[in-house]
């Protein structure tokens, strides 16, 4: 029913974040997204002519990374999955996991191995 | 806080509830477990029909029983039916009745989730049948290939039925998941480690599993083929941009663990059997558990061993060809363990392990066929033949369905306290284990020799005759071994209650309990050391065992039925079924709203009741 | 059998933690591949459009009948001030969460009101969003851009919508005093399907507006 006293009890053995912790984390988050956006523009010359062959090949992956840490830092902190007991943790990597591989596996197989009529 | 008293009185028999009020309101779990298998067994029999008329018409060439239209929309529904409303809501039957048993809890972890997923499969299962009077049932094969499904070659209502029902189908599926995935991980009794859990709750456990990660993308392929047909967009049509062969991707992406969704649970009921009529310890529990969990693994990696004749290319096919013959180890340990199990064992010749073997058996037969689909030059000569249809009906058949039987008359004492006639029992067997292979052996020649699958009819020259005729008196004989049952169950039924709790001497906790149990199942769950809880019970008291009394529940607090699951389910019929009325009326979407806002009053009245 | 002892059988969990918690990521679990379904998609038919508006802006594509320039039609600096919005939303409903497991009141409905103001404001910002592609002539049929578009950012959207209507009744009860400490866990599993949600915008976010 309610949390009552096993469930809740287990908690409050971890320590929880302080609130300052949180709003560190949001700063991050910021920073990581203002970061995406920068490279975004200069991957496509709206930061000058210079920088865009710099950028402009890694987009892609650094976008990649910077939101795979966006992701992580959500899911520990505010999700609260560093703390917790790692079944709640592996409820959600597997799946993920087996997503990323799925579509993965779908845009190789309808890009490169397309023999009749490729458009 | 209410604490209801449940059982007044040791009665004969348990449920003290009466009246149809009390069936629709229930939320205990083995009471939404008979109602799963009566309501799935209906459907089977339907299906079976479905499939009688296959045969009639497919008897002799040329025929005219049927009409081709009307045959697309047999076939088609015979396999939705038997997969959708058949074999799952069977297995969700076990689900239901022994998981909470078998890891020694009084409910599932969601009671009136439990509730609305029986409903919303009644109303999925009555929708897309419904079709059927309107003569609109679907006739595009239940794995529904674009762009054959599509607006420009299927007009009618006929495929927005089983994108419909479906879609509908699919949140019963994924609501029980969820129920039973946290029930198995969180309510088993003290010293129930995973590793000490019943075979039948472990292929369970990763049926589950396989549900929660297939449905969503079945889902997803079912929306994009309903925006396609209602709201002009072009997923899978090529003059819109659109792939066909994504179609296929994300369908059989679902189709794939969808096969082992459909035989995890019979594997997992053989694994019950073979112990207990052997009177040994299933052979190597371990090796059954990773292996299970192998195969569901894997097979998220084989979907394309469907699309072999598709085009994919070599790298593509050589791939899955790989996986998909990887996927036959596991599973042969499986195999192997069966027959480890019964070997030296003391061999109790009732009628469950008879279907527990000849499901071994016929699964075997299934296998090697289908380890012949995962060459790909091979499958090019067997795909959409009539060897297509011989490899999935031995494994379904041959495998679920066997198995699933095994489970019935096992289970059966338990759930009704009455012992199922043996004679009856192997009669049935061996009508339906020959009326099987009569019907089913003689289509792996059929499709070497080149009968394609899906056809309503075959001119005389190419000699199909002989076998098709054979192949539907086999299936007569197949129908009349289910009279038998029926027969055995309604003889039953009239005999006094008198089973005892323990007639098998299972190794299982729902065994300690009497039959059929109490409300609460258990007054004390017994202590569990090992996977085998009631044969160590047993050894410890000198090999007899007291029959379990009905005692007074006074004290436990049970689950409060309710209505809001049946009111919730409404509101999901109301909101998909709607999208059948976008071209009929323009105010459509006015239905959608009402079953909008039925979901949302029979939520927040089901979130706000108190649960007990 | 004793009242508390059949009590105790209801509350014990195999693994600790509560049940609903644990459904609620399993349900998270589930709808990854739900979102992973919708991606791959947006991400197989991408620059297979036969027609325009496209995304970005592209020298040349079909547009009104006719070959021309394609302009970008997304609106970056809209779509990530939305993007922070939401990202800080999910800061607040922490917030929110501290405060109903200490039982401060206060605290709770301060911060869930603002995370319920951060859900509505990201919906009108796609709703904006999506009327301004319409003028544009970007229509839910009229390319795989559109569609697998809409369809993608639509499904995020009405599930942002649903957690915005489960957030309000909560801030409902909490200003009805009836969510005190003892029940914040009802907060706490609306708080992780909101993060979820969040976290499915955190990959919809780059993946479709920043690659091009």
């Amino acid at each position: 029913m309610d949390a009552h006293a096993p469930a809740h009890a287990g908690e409050e053995a971890h320590s929880h974040p302080k609130p300052a912790t949180y709003l560190k984390v949001a700063v991050i988050l910021f920073v990581l997204t203002a970061l995406e956006v920068l490279l975004f523009e200069a991957g496509r010359g709206g930061l000058g002519a210079s920088v865009r062959p710099i950028f402009e090949p890694i987009v892609i992956e650094v976008l990649l990374v910077l939101s795979a840490a966006k992701f992580a830092l959500v899911a520990m902190f505010y999700m609260h999955l560093k703390q917790d007991p790692k079944l709640l943790s592996n409820l959600f990597v597997f799946p993920l996991l087996l997503a990323a591989t799925i579509i993965g596996t779908l845009i190789i197989l309808m890009s490169y191995w397309r023999v009749v009529g490729a458009k | 806080m209410a604490t209801s008293v449940i059982d007044r009185a040791p009665a004969a028999h348990a449920p003290e509830y009466t009246g149809i009020m009390s069936w629709i309101k229930t939320v205990d779990h083995k009471r939404i477990g008979i109602l799963y298998g009566s309501t799935a067994f209906l459907f089977f029999l339907i299906g079976g029909i479905e499939a009688l008329f296959m045969r009639i018409q497919l008897m002799k060439p040329d025929n005219t029983f049927v009409s081709a239209e009307t045959f697309n929309a047999l076939f088609t529904m015979h396999g939705t039916t038997m997969i959708f409303l058949g074999i799952m809501p069977l297995s969700a039957m076990f689900f239901n009745y022994f998981i909470p048993l078998q890891i020694g809890a009084r409910d599932v972890a969601f009671p009136r989730l439990n509730a609305f997923s029986y409903w919303v499969f009644l109303l999925g299962g009555l929708f897309i049948n419904f079709s059927w009077l309107i003569n609109a049932a679907p006739n595009a094969g239940w794995f529904g290939y674009a762009n054959l499904t599509e607006r420009p070659y299927s007009p009618g209502l006929n495929t927005d039925f089983w994108v419909l029902g479906l879609q509908i189908l699919g949140i019963a599926s994924v609501a029980a998941a969820i129920n039973f995935f946290v029930t198995i991980v969180n309510l088993r009794a003290p010293g129930m480690k995973m590793l000490r859990m019943p075979m039948f709750v472990w292929m369970s456990f990763i049926t589950q599993i396989l549900l929660l990660l297939a449905f969503p993308v079945i889902t997803i392929a079912l929306v994009f083929l309903m925006m396609d047909r209602h709201f002009g967009t072009a997923f899978f049509l090529p003059d819109g941009g659109g792939d066909p062969i994504m179609w296929q991707h994300l369908f059989w992406i679902f189709g794939h663990p969808e096969v082992y969704i459909l035989i995890l649970p019979a594997f997992g009921i053989v694994s019950e059997v073979l112990p207990v009529f052997s009177r040994k310890p299933l052979f190597g529990y371990t090796a059954m558990v990773f292996s299970g969990a192998f195969i569901a693994f894997l097979g998220f990696g084989v979907w394309s061993h469907h699309m072999f004749s598709t085009g994919m290319g070599p790298f593509a096919d050589s791939f899955f060809a790989l996986s998909t013959m990887l996927i036959a180890v596991p599973t042969g340990v499986k195999i192997f363990n069966w027959i480890g199990t019964l070997w030296g064992g003391s061999l109790q010749m009732k009628t469950p392990l008879y279907f527990a073997v000849g499901m071994v058996a016929m699964f075997i037969v299934g296998g090697l066929s289908g380890v012949m689909h995962a060459s790909p030059p091979a499958d090019l000569q067997q795909t959409d033949s009539y060897f297509v249809v011989a490899h999935f009906h031995y494994v379904l058949f041959g495998g679920s369905i066997f198995g699933l039987s095994a489970g019935a008359y096992y289970w059966f004492p338990k759930m009704f306290g009455r012992m199922l006639s043996e004679k009856l029992g192997k009669l049935h067997f061996w009508l339906m284990f020959l009326g099987f292979n009569i019907t089913f052996f003689p289509m792996h020649f059929l499709g070497l020799n080149g009968m394609p699958r899906r056809v309503y009819t075959y001119p005389a020259e190419l000699n199909f005759g002989f076998w098709n005729q054979v192949q539907t008196w086999g299936s007569l004989l197949l129908g009349v071994s289910f009279l038998v049952f029926i027969y055995n169950m309604w003889k039953t039924s009239r005999r006094p209650a008198d089973a005892p709790a323990d007639p098998w001497r299972g190794a299982t906790l729902e065994w300690a309990i009497p039959s059929p149990p109490q409300e609460f199942n258990f007054a004390d769950v017994p202590p569990v050391n090992s996977s085998t809880p009631l044969w160590d019970l047993r050894r410890a008291s000198g090999g007899q065992l007291p029959e379990p009394q009905r005692v007074s529940g006074a004290g436990i607090h049970m689950p409060r039925p309710s209505i809001w699951p049946l009111v919730t389910a409404f509101g999901v019929l109301g909101v998909l079924g709607s999208i059948l009325f976008t071209h009929a009326f323009h105010y459509w979407f006015l239905i959608t709203l009402v079953g909008v806002a039925t979901l949302f009053y029979g939520v927040y009245r089901w979130a706000f009741e108190p649960a007990f | 059998m004793s009242d508390a002892a059949a009590h105790a059988i209801e509350h014990h969990t195999s693994t600790g933690i509560d049940s609903r918690k644990v459904a609620i990521w399993t349900l998270i679990g589930s709808e990854c591949l739900f979102f992973a379904s919708l991606i791959s998609m947006y991400l197989v038919y991408k620059g297979k459009s036969l027609v325009g508006p496209l995304p970005h802006a592209e020298s040349q594509c079909m547009l009104h009948g006719h070959m021309q320039a394609c302009e970008q039609i997304f609106e970056i600096p809209l779509v990530t001030f939305g993007t922070a919005v939401l990202l800080f939303s999910s800061f607040f409903v922490v917030l929110a969460l501290y405060g109903a497991q200490k039982g401060d009141r206060k605290m709770l409905i301060r911060w869930l009101s603002m995370t319920v103001l951060c859900g509505l404001f990201f919906i009108g910002m796609q709703v904006y969003e999506f009327q301004h592609f319409y003028h544009k002539g970007l229509g839910y049929s009229t390319n795989l851009f559109g569609s697998t578009f809409y369809t993608l950012t639509g499904f995020h959207g009405s599930h942002v919508t649903v957690g915005v209507i489960w957030l309000s009744t909560l801030l409902v009860l909490a200003i009805r005093g009836k969510l005190p400490a003892e029940k914040s866990l009802n907060l706490e599993i609306a708080a992780l399907y909101w993060h979820f949600v969040d976290v499915v915008w955190i990959v919809i976010f780059p993946v479709v507006y920043l690659m091009r």
